[in-house]
């Protein structure tokens, strides 16, 4: 970094043209903040780290040892088995064995339990007899996808004690549903955070600080000098810009390595596809945060705008939360506008699908052509003088 | 670059505003603060010689930082034509922004860099390196050379100061554009940076600096006295004092507030400003003026009295000449 140059004659001939020093000494000058800022530094380095780890142990939406109570009417060879295989999973862990309704009631007010199954009187005799029994499963619907999710793991356990003791009589017209949980068949929270985490981090790094570190030359006076000078606004930017670049690829690859060491979720894609489609998105972050400086006055007022403008959108309409099929039409329509719900179809379909450039081919061109509007938008709005 | 030095050389030969550094022709400037419209300049007009050191001398809010930034190219105004070495402050921007250094008011390095990086960043960026024009800045530079490696947020206000002047004047700038640059700074760095200014005019290199310090007027060439966006009075700081045209008296007594009142009670008096240890005074009609002064004294049993005639100095011409223009 750094070409000295020391005699006139070479001087308007660096190998990135004229200007090209003036470029060079920009960004090593945009390092040497970042640099010296260590606590900012520690920062933009730890906090995808943290965010991957968090996601990754702690704020997780896997159930896993959910608490549930037995009120078994019945306790007959059949209700046994049943309990035992609950019992047994990984899913539940059986806490208490009720005998009436009202102790349900109150296990459920106690918090103690998120389901509760309940068997009949004369459970196998039904079954036996009159080739219907019933089961009665009550979950807790304060949290309602987790009760979904545990009823869905109790009744898929039933249904497995159902076939075992039907598989030696062929019963007439019986349908079974073959579920199977494709490219994540553990469902895996992880394998929708990663490239949730990814596209926020990315956002959050490149838009917030580069409009911060634009702004704050504003802000601290010497914009003026600069902007008085032979260096090209354009040049200005795209120095800016370079070294948050550097950033958010050192992100990336603390992501992923992460994420495939750490947390167990293959790249099942091209790796080389994933990077190039992350740069692309990198730019469009690049290019909403020079967006912002355009218009914030000060380094708080840039901060803001980028929580509000980006963090919040890429949290709800990326569907990294919320799918996003699920919402309202209007919302549906503003979710299209989110750089980030493009980059998180692109990054789920290459990482986790294991697909090609073929299947995210539309999704790189909307990305592209928002990127190009943008940044096209913000050097054109990139003031030349100070007002 | 090379384009540029024929395009000035043209306009030398044959016209005349290349002949002045910089031409003012005026100049307005509004802001809308709050829907409220501030008018910062209020069609000003000042040419500047080449190799001159022209003072603005006007207090805080007289719109001296608006006239450095229009000649800047960082502002556009209103109306008005403006033109810095021969080159139009509108449509020839990027040939200025070649030519020019500038020191803003606030103190513009990156607190954050050395005192050599700082010099780096702004060589470079200005196309030369601190080896080449290291005549330029020796003089100045060699005094905080032995800091070179400390940070500039570290850096006394002289001598930061001293190292935003090295970096305005890296690339041998044509015009060099100072405003304020003595603002918030101890007398003897005062002192130091304007014999730095003068040694730069032997280099022949123009200078426009702004300060509210009425005493610098006198270190400068030319002077436009500046209030509220208009010029009062342009002349050399000698010239200046010699339009004041009236006697000025300077009295002094132990209870200077209550001789203050008695002596603006007089209906002959003109004006009565206090300057440190002493009133200025001014009478409208100069006959027997210390007679007047005395028995004045007398009168109100003032001790330790004291009256002498005076040259004026550039502070009492602003005075005066804010009173004749708002009365």
């Amino acid at each position: 970094m750094g070409i000295r140059t020391t005699n006139k004659e070479n001087m308007y001939r660096s190998p990135l043209g004229a200007g090209g020093n003036q470029f060079l000494i920009f960004v090593k000058k945009e390092c040497l903040h970042i640099w010296r800022d260590k606590r900012t530094l520690f920062i933009l380095i730890v906090m995808p780290v943290v965010q991957i780890l968090l996601y990754g142990f702690a704020l997780t939406n896997e159930v896993k040892n959910a608490k549930i109570a037995i009120f078994d009417q019945s306790r007959d060879e059949a209700t046994m088995v049943i309990s035992d295989r609950i019992a047994a999973s990984r899913y539940f862990d059986l806490i208490k064995n009720v005998h009436s309704y009202k102790d349900v009631e109150a296990t459920f007010r106690e918090g103690k339990i998120r389901l509760a199954v309940v068997f009949p009187l004369g459970f196998r005799n039904d079954l036996l007899h009159t080739n219907h029994a019933q089961i009665q499963l009550i979950a807790d619907a304060t949290d309602p996808n987790t009760a979904n999710m545990l009823t869905n793991y109790a009744t898929a356990i039933i249904n497995d004690y159902q076939q075992s003791i039907t598989q030696n009589q062929q019963l007439p017209y019986s349908i079974k549903t073959q579920v199977r949980m494709l490219y994540n068949p553990e469902l895996k929270g992880a394998y929708s955070f990663v490239p949730g985490v990814m596209a926020l981090v990315l956002m959050l790094v490149c838009a917030m600080m580069t409009s911060i570190s634009i702004v704050r030359e504003k802000e601290i006076g010497t914009m003026e000098v600069i902007l008085v000078s032979p260096l090209k606004p354009f040049r200005i930017i795209i120095a800016k810009t370079i070294p948050y670049l550097m950033v958010s690829m050192l992100n990336i690859a603390s992501i992923l390595l992460l994420s495939v060491y750490v947390l167990d979720v293959p790249i099942a894609g091209s790796l080389g596809l994933l990077i190039a489609e992350s740069v692309l998105f990198t730019i469009t972050s690049l290019s909403v945060g020079i967006l912002i400086s355009n218009t914030a006055k000060t380094q708080q007022n840039a901060q803001f705008t980028s929580l509000m403008s980006l963090f919040l959108p890429t949290l709800l309409f990326s569907g990294f939360l919320f799918p996003v099929e699920n919402m309202p039409l209007p919302l549906q329509v503003i979710s299209n506008i989110v750089p980030a719900k493009w980059y998180y179809i692109i990054v789920k379909s290459v990482m986790i699908k294991g697909l090609g450039f073929t299947a995210i081919w539309k999704e790189t061109l909307i990305l592209m052509g928002m990127t190009m509007v943008l940044l096209g938008i913000s050097i054109k709005n990139f003031k030349i003088r100070l007002a | 670059m090379i384009a540029d030095k024929k395009n000035i050389d043209l306009i030398d030969s044959s016209g005349n505003k290349a002949a002045k550094a910089i031409t003012v022709e005026n100049i307005v400037k509004t802001y809308t603060v709050k829907k409220t419209v501030v008018d910062a300049l209020k069609g000003i007009s000042f040419a500047v010689e080449k190799g001159e050191i022209f003072g603005i001398i006007g207090p805080d809010g007289a719109g001296k930082t608006s006239l450095f930034r229009i000649l800047t190219t960082l502002l556009l105004a209103d109306s008005g034509k403006a033109t810095v070495d021969g080159y139009d402050v509108v449509k020839d921007y990027k040939a200025i922004r070649n030519r020019v250094g500038y020191m803003p008011g606030k103190f513009s390095l990156y607190q954050d860099l050395s005192i050599q990086e700082n010099l780096e960043f702004f060589a470079t960026i200005f196309n030369t390196s601190i080896e080449e024009n290291y005549d330029m800045i020796k003089e100045i530079y060699q005094q905080i050379e032995p800091f070179k490696t400390r940070k500039a947020g570290q850096l006394s206000g002289g001598m930061k100061q001293k190292l935003a002047l090295c970096c305005a004047l890296i690339h041998k700038p044509s015009v060099l554009f100072l405003d304020e640059p003595t603002t918030g700074v101890d007398a003897v760095s005062r002192k130091e940076f304007w014999e730095m200014l003068h040694q730069l005019k032997l280099q022949g290199i123009t200078i426009l600096v702004s300060t509210p310090y009425m005493d610098e007027a006198g270190l400068c060439d030319r002077v436009a006295l500046i209030q509220k966006g208009v010029i009062l009075s342009i002349n050399t700081p000698k010239g200046i004092t010699g339009e004041f045209g009236k006697p000025l008296w300077s009295v002094k007594a132990n209870e200077m507030f209550h001789l203050m009142n008695s002596i603006k009670a007089d209906p002959e008096v003109e004006s009565c400003y206090p300057f440190g240890q002493y009133h200025h005074v001014v009478f409208k009609s100069q006959e027997n003026v210390k007679e007047k002064l005395e028995r004045i004294a007398r009168e109100g049993n003032y001790t330790g009295f004291e009256v002498h005639a005076i040259e004026p100095n550039i502070e009492d011409c602003f005075m005066a000449l804010m009173n004749t223009h708002n009365p």
